[in-house]
C-alpha cells in the first residue's frame, strides 16, 4: 500500500483540493489501487535509458524580442470573479 | 431533410458549390436535428445564431464562386477548444461561464476555411475519461444500441460528444482531441472515423491542456475522405505553439489514392491480449485478409513494451495534468468558492469545481512528481516511454503501417465501469501506445459485433506519415463496406 | 576567499565566522517577456502589460524570447562561467495568487550557465574571488498588493513572466562588505554587458541572502534566507543584523531554525516570514510545452567575440596603458559610463591628471548636485580641453578650478572662458620678475626673514599671485622668488 491517510491529506494540500474527512479512506483506496497497478513498471529494465524529453526531435522555436502583445487589461480581467480597477481581487494574503 | 444530414463533407461540398443546396438550409437542418437530440446529450451548447450567420456568410461566398475548403460545412466543436465569445467549459464546473476572448488555432483554421459552427460538444471533464461519463454536463449516450436492447451505452471518451454527434447525424464532422485514445476509441464505439495526427501536426494553442506531451487535435467524421479534408484544414504550423512542427501540410485528399501492392503491414503480437473477445480477434483477422487481398504483405512484428504503455501513461498524463490544472484556482476566471483565506478559497473552489476522476488524476499526478517519488514513478515512466517509442522505430524499419483492433470490446453500458477507474483505463489499451510514441493513428469502422454494435480497426503510422494512413484507411474502408447507421431512437 | 582572520565577528564565546551566499535575481533587459510578447516596461497600469499567456488563460503556451537567451549567455561569459549548450526548462509548482499558472517556468537540473567566478576589489586593496554556482533563466511572478484594500489582496500580473536571470553564488562570502562588493561588481558586469539595468529601486535586481554562522574551522551550520532585499545598503544591514541575531541565539544555547526571513528597512532587522508553504515540495519536472534549449559552441563564440571589454579587463588595461594605480583604475572601471568618460578626458592628456580631475572636481560636483555621471553638464571632451590648458601652462591648476566651476554653472568651452575673462596665466618671466622685484622692494624686512625662515616664501608667493590677479604661473613665481631671495 503506497499511501496512508496522512499522505492523502498531504497530497490534497499540495494539490489545493479539499477532501472531506469521510472521503479520505475511499480516496486512499482508489489511489493505492492505481499506484499498485502502475508499479508494474518496476519490471522494466531502464538502465541506460534516457527519459523522453521531447516527443519529436526538433530545435525549439524562439521569438524575437518585440512587444506585440498585452495592452488588453479589459480582456484579461473580463472573466474574473472579482476585480477592482483592473486588479484581480483575492482574500487577504498574509506574508 | 434527412438526406441533407446523411451527406458526407465531400458530397455536401460539391452540392454547396453547385448551389444545389445552400449553407443555410444545411445548417438549419442540423440545428433542427440538434433540437430534437436532447436524449443523446451530445451538444452542451448549440450556437444556432452564430451557425446561421456563418452559413449566410458562406452562402455569399459560394454564390460569388468563392469559398474555402470547408465553405458552408456545419461542424461541431468539442468543448475543449476555446471559441471567441462562446462559453468554453472543458465540460467542467470549474470553468463556470468562462467565455474566451480568443479562438484556438485549430478552430480558427476551420472558420478561415469557411466552416460553420453548430455548437460546443460534450466530452469527459478535461478530456479525462474513456466513456464521456465524467462530464459535469452529464453523460453522452451512444446513438447505437445493441440489437433488441434499449440499454443506454457509452459512446466512448473523452470525445464522446464528437463521436456521437457525427454518428447521429448532428453535424457533418466534429473536432476532437486525443491524449490516450480519446478520438479513436469513441470513433470505434460509434462506427465513425477518428484520426489522431502525429504529435505536433496540429497546434495546441487555445485547446484546454490536459497532458501537454500527449494531447493532439483531430477530426471525427463519417468516412476517411472527410477526415482527410478536415485534417488538411485543421493542421498548420503555429509559431504560438513551440511543440507545433514547422512542416508544410500535404494534400491529404490526394493521399487517399493508391493501392496497397507491396505495402508491408505489421501485426504486433502483443496486441493479442488475454481474454480478448473472439469477435475482436476475428475482425482483426478479417482486416488482415482485406489488406492481403489488395496486395499488401503481412508481417508479424513485436512491440515488446506494449503492455507497459498504459501504466506509464497513467503516470505521465496525470503528472502533466496536475500541473496544467493548477491554473484553475478561482482567481482569474471560472468558478470561485469563497474561503476564509486564500488557501481555503483554492481548496473549496477546486474540490467543488473538479469532478471525482479529475481530482483522482490530479492527486496521482501530484504524488508521482513529489519529493522522493519522482524518480520511481515519473522518471521511470518517461524512460519506459523512450523504450516504447524505440519499439515503434525499430518495427517501422521493416513495415510501413501497423494494423490492430481499436478497442478491446464494443461499447459497454452507461454506469457499468465508471465505479472502477482501472477497468475504465483498460479501454485505451490499444490506443495509448500511439500517444506515448507521438505517432499518428486512425480508427476505421470495420464491422459489427454479435450484438450489432460497431467495431473499429486501427492503423498506426510513422511520424508524419498521415498520408499512409489515409491511403490504407481508404482501402480498408472500401473493403469493409461499413454502411451501418444507428437507428434513430432519440428524436 | 579572504583571509579568515579579519572578517570574524566577536561573540561572548569567542570569534565567529559568517558564511554568506547570495541568489541575485536580475531582470533581463529585454523589451518583451521571457515567454510572451507583452511589454516589460515599468510603471504601467495594472494588468496592461499582460498577455493571455501571462494570465495563464486556458490553452495558452509559452514561446521563448531569443534575446533573453542571448543575454543569459552574455552574462554567463561576463562571469567567466561555463555555458551549457543544452539546458532544460522545468516547472516549479506551487500555488500563490501572483503565480497565475500555478507553476513558475524555471531551470532546475540543467541550467543554461554553470560554474563561474567574480573578482572583488576590496577597499584595502585585496582581491577576493567569489565562486558562482550557476545562472539560469526563469519567469518573474506578478505583484500582490496588500495595502490598497484592507480586506483583500489585489493582484497585478504586469511583472508576471518577465525574464529573470537567477545568479547563485557559492557560499564564499565572508562579510557584509564582501557581499556589498559582490553585488556591486555583479551589477557593474551586467550593466557593462547591457543584460540588466541593475536598477534595484525599480526592482530590476534583488537578492536573497543566505546567512549562517560558525566557529572558524567548523562545518557549515544551518542557514536562514533573507528574501527580496532590494538595495546594496540593505544587504549589508541585513547580513549584519542576521549574523548578530544568529550568534546571540547560539550563544544563548539555542538552535538556528532554517527559515525564510524578510528584512525590514525601518528597523534594520530581519523577521521571520509566516510560512508560505509547509514543506517546499515544488515537484520540478521538465516543462512539456517546451523543448530542450540547445545552441552551438560557434554561436557562443560569436557572442563572446562581440562582448564589450569587461570591468576586470578594463581595469587591467588602465593600469597597463595609463599607468594608473590599481585603486584609481578600479574606480574608473567600475562603470562603463565612468570608464568611457575617463578615456575621453585622458585622450592626449596626462592620465593621472585626468583621474584626479574626474574623481576630484567632477565627482565632487556631481555628488553635491545629486547628479549621475551621465547627467554631467561638463562633457568629457571639454574637461580634457581644460586639462590641456593646464598642461600647456595657459592657466594654473588653481585657475582651472575656477574655470571648471564656470563651465559647470554656465557652460562654455574652457578656451572661451579663459579668453573672455582674461584668465591666461602669466608665464612671461620678465613680467613676473617685475612684480617680484616690486614686492621684495616693498617688504625688505620680510625679504630678510626668508633667509632664516624659508617657509615665509609662501607669503611672497601669495603677494605675487594677488598682484597678478592669480594669473602668474605658480612654479615660475616660486623659482623667481627663490632666486631673488637667495634661497634654494
Amino acid at each position: 500500500m503506497a499511501v496512508d491517510e496522512a499522505d492523502v491529506r498531504k497530497i490534497a494540500r499540495l494539490a489545493r483540493i479539499a477532501v472531506k474527512q469521510d472521503d479520505v479512506a475511499t480516496l486512499r483506496g482508489e489511489l493505492n489501487k492505481i499506484l499498485d497497478w502502475v508499479a508494474q513498471l518496476d519490471e522494466v529494465n531502464t538502465d541506460n535509458v534516457e527519459p523522453m524529453t521531447s516527443v519529436v526531435a526538433a530545435d525549439m522555436k524562439k521569438r524575437q524580442d518585440i512587444v506585440n502583445d498585452g495592452d488588453k487589461a479589459a480582456d484579461i480581467v473580463k472573466n474574473a470573479p472579482e476585480t477592482q480597477d483592473h486588479y484581480f481581487v483575492v482574500p487577504k494574503v498574509v506574508e | 431533410m434527412s438526406e441533407l444530414l446523411d451527406l458526407t463533407i465531400a458530397q455536401a461540398r460539391k452540392k454547396l458549390k453547385t448551389r444545389d443546396i445552400s449553407a443555410r438550409e444545411l445548417a438549419q437542418a442540423h440545428l433542427d436535428a440538434i433540437d430534437k437530440s436532447a436524449a443523446l446529450n451530445a451538444y452542451i451548447l448549440p450556437t444556432p445564431d452564430k451557425a446561421l450567420a456563418m452559413a449566410d456568410a458562406a452562402d455569399q461566398k459560394l454564390s460569388a464562386g468563392e469559398g474555402g475548403a470547408l465553405e458552408g460545412i456545419p461542424l461541431g466543436v468539442k468543448d475543449l477548444f476555446c471559441t471567441t465569445g462562446v462559453r468554453t467549459t472543458a465540460c467542467s464546473k470549474i470553468l463556470g461561464d468562462f467565455t474566451p476572448t480568443y479562438e484556438s488555432t485549430v478552430t480558427q483554421n476551420l472558420w478561415d476555411a469557411g466552416a460553420v459552427m453548430l455548437g460546443k460538444l460534450n466530452c469527459d471533464e478535461f478530456a479525462m475519461g474513456s466513456s464521456n461519463e465524467t462530464s459535469a454536463f452529464g453523460p453522452v449516450i451512444n446513438p447505437w444500441r445493441a440489437s433488441g436492447s434499449d440499454k443506454q451505452l457509452v459512446p466512448g471518451g473523452s470525445s464522446g460528444g464528437s463521436a456521437c454527434a457525427v454518428a447521429a447525424r448532428l453535424c457533418l464532422g466534429a473536432t476532437a482531441t486525443d491524449t490516450g485514445g480519446s478520438i479513436r476509441q469513441p470513433a470505434g464505439f460509434t462506427g465513425t472515423v477518428g484520426f489522431k495526427p502525429t504529435y505536433g501536426r496540429c497546434s495546441r494553442w487555445g485547446v484546454v491542456a490536459f497532458a501537454s506531451s500527449l494531447d493532439q487535435a483531430g477530426p471525427v467524421t463519417r468516412d476517411v475522405r472527410d477526415a482527410a479534408i478536415m485534417l488538411g484544414v485543421m493542421a498548420s504550423h503555429d509559431p504560438k505553439d513551440t511543440t507545433s512542427l514547422d512542416l508544410p501540410v500535404p494534400d491529404y485528399e490526394a493521399a487517399l489514392e493508391g493501392g496497397l501492392k507491396g505495402l508491408k503491414v505489421g501485426i504486433p503480437k502483443e496486441y493479442r491480449v488475454d481474454g480478448m473477445p473472439e469477435e475482436i480477434e476475428a475482425l482483426w483477422q478479417q482486416g488482415i485478409d482485406w489488406l492481403k487481398d489488395q496486395g499488401a504483405e503481412i508481417k508479424q512484428v513485436s512491440l515488446p513494451h506494449t503492455k507497459y504503455a498504459l501504466p506509464a501513461y497513467y503516470i505521465v498524463a496525470p503528472a502533466e495534468a496536475s500541473s496544467n490544472l493548477a491554473r484553475y484556482d478561482g482567481v482569474r476566471y471560472g468558478l470561485r468558492i469563497e474561503g476564509d483565506d486564500i488557501i481555503s478559497m483554492y481548496e473549496n473552489t477546486r474540490s467543488e469545481g473538479f469532478g471525482a476522476e479529475v481530482q483522482r488524476r490530479v492527486m496521482i499526478g501530484t504524488y508521482v512528481l513529489s519529493a522522493g517519488y519522482y524518480d520511481a514513478y515519473y522518471l521511470k515512466a518517461q524512460k519506459v516511454r523512450t523504450l516504447i517509442k524505440h519499439d515503434f522505430e525499430q518495427v517501422f524499419e521493416d513495415v510501413d503501417v501497423l494494423l490492430t483492433p481499436t478497442t478491446p470490446s464494443p461499447a459497454f453500458g452507461i454506469g457499468e465501469r465508471i465505479g472502477d477507474p482501472l477497468s475504465m483505463y483498460l479501454n485505451d489499451i490499444f490506443t495509448v501506445t500511439v500517444n506515448m510514441a507521438g505517432l499518428p493513428g486512425i480508427s476505421v469502422p470495420a464491422g459489427l459485433s454479435s450484438d450489432g454494435l460497431p467495431l473499429g480497426l486501427q492503423l498506426i503510422g510513422k511520424a508524419f506519415d498521415e498520408e499512409m494512413l489515409f491511403r490504407v484507411g481508404a482501402r480498408l474502408e472500401e473493403a469493409a463496406e461499413f454502411t451501418g447507421k444507428p437507428e434513430k431512437w432519440w428524436a | 576567499m579572504a583571509d579568515q582572520g579579519k572578517n570574524l565577528i566577536s561573540g561572548v564565546t569567542g570569534d565567529w565566522e559568517v558564511v554568506i551566499g547570495l541568489e541575485v535575481h536580475a531582470q533581463v533587459s529585454s523589451k518583451s517577456k521571457l515567454f510572451s510578447g507583452a511589454s516589460t516596461e515599468f510603471g504601467a497600469e495594472p494588468n496592461s502589460n499582460v498577455s493571455l499567456v501571462d494570465a495563464a488563460m486556458p490553452g495558452m503556451l509559452p514561446v521563448i524570447n531569443e534575446f533573453a537567451v542571448e543575454q543569459a549567455v552574455r552574462s554567463g561569459l561576463g562571469i567567466n562561467a561555463k555555458i551549457n549548450l543544452k539546458s532544460v526548462f522545468d516547472r516549479k509548482n506551487y500555488f500563490y495568487p501572483d503565480l497565475p499558472q500555478g507553476y513558475q517556468i524555471s531551470q532546475f537540473t540543467q541550467p543554461i550557465v554553470g560554474e563561474g567566478k567574480v573578482l572583488l576589489d576590496m577597499a584595502d586593496g585585496e582581491t577576493v574571488e567569489i565562486g558562482i554556482e550557476r545562472l539560469h533563466l526563469e519567469q518573474d511572478a506578478g505583484k500582490s498588493v496588500h495595502d490598497l484594500d484592507p480586506n483583500a489582496t489585489l493582484i497585478d500580473l504586469n511583472r508576471s513572466g518577465v525574464a529573470l536571470m537567477e545568479i547563485v553564488s557559492k557560499p564564499d562570502i565572508r562579510s557584509s562588505d564582501e557581499a556589498k562588493a559582490y553585488v556591486t561588481k555583479l551589477r557593474a558586469i551586467l550593466r557593462y554587458l547591457g543584460t540588466c539595468d541593475g536598477n534595484m529601486e525599480e526592482g530590476s535586481m534583488r537578492a536573497d541572502v543566505n546567512v549562517s554562522v560558525r566557529k572558524p574551522g567548523a562545518p557549515l551550520s544551518t542557514r536562514c534566507e533573507v528574501k527580496n532585499v532590494n538595495s546594496i545598503r540593505f544587504i549589508g544591514q541585513a547580513i549584519e543584523h542576521e549574523a548578530r541575531r544568529q550568534i546571540d541565539v547560539v550563544e544563548d544555547g539555542g538552535e538556528i531554525v532554517q527559515e525564510t526571513r524578510l528584512f525590514d528597512p525601518k528597523s534594520g532587522h530581519t523577521r521571520s516570514m509566516r510560512s508560505k508553504e509547509e514543506a517546499h515540495d515544488y515537484r520540478y519536472f521538465p516543462d512539456p510545452d517546451l523543448l530542450p534549449l540547445e545552441f552551438t559552441q560557434s554561436w557562443v563564440d560569436e557572442i563572446k567575440a562581440g562582448l564589450p571589454e569587461l570591468p576586470d579587463e578594463k581595469k587591467q588595461r588602465f593600469v597597463d596603458e595609463y599607468a594608473l594605480n590599481a585603486y584609481d583604475a578600479g574606480v574608473m572601471a567600475a562603470s562603463r559610463t565612468a570608464a568611457d568618460y575617463f578615456e575621453e578626458v585622458a585622450k592626449g592628456h596626462d592620465p593621472k591628471l585626468a583621474v584626479n580631475w574626474v574623481t576630484g572636481e567632477l565627482f565632487g560636483a556631481l555628488n553635491k548636485a545629486g547628479l549621475e555621471l551621465r547627467e554631467t553638464p561638463v562633457k568629457a571632451e571639454a574637461l580634457g580641453d581644460l586639462i590641456g590648458l593646464i598642461e600647456d601652462k595657459t592657466i594654473s591648476g588653481k585657475i582651472a578650478k575656477d574655470v571648471f566651476d564656470i563651465m559647470w554653472e554656465e557652460g562654455g568651452t574652457p578656451a572661451q572662458i579663459v579668453e573672455t575673462r582674461g584668465l591666461k596665466q602669466v608665464t612671461d618671466t620678465g613680467a613676473i620678475e617685475a612684480v617680484v622685484d616690486e614686492i621684495i622692494a616693498a617688504n625688505p624686512d620680510k625679504a630678510a626673514e626668508v633667509r632664516e625662515k624659508p617657509k615665509m616664501i609662501g607669503w611672497f608667493v601669495g603677494q605675487v599671485m594677488q598682484k597678478t590677479g592669480g594669473k602668474a604661473n605658480p612654479q615660475a613665481v616660486n623659482d623667481i622668488l627663490k632666486a631673488k631671495l637667495g634661497c634654494e
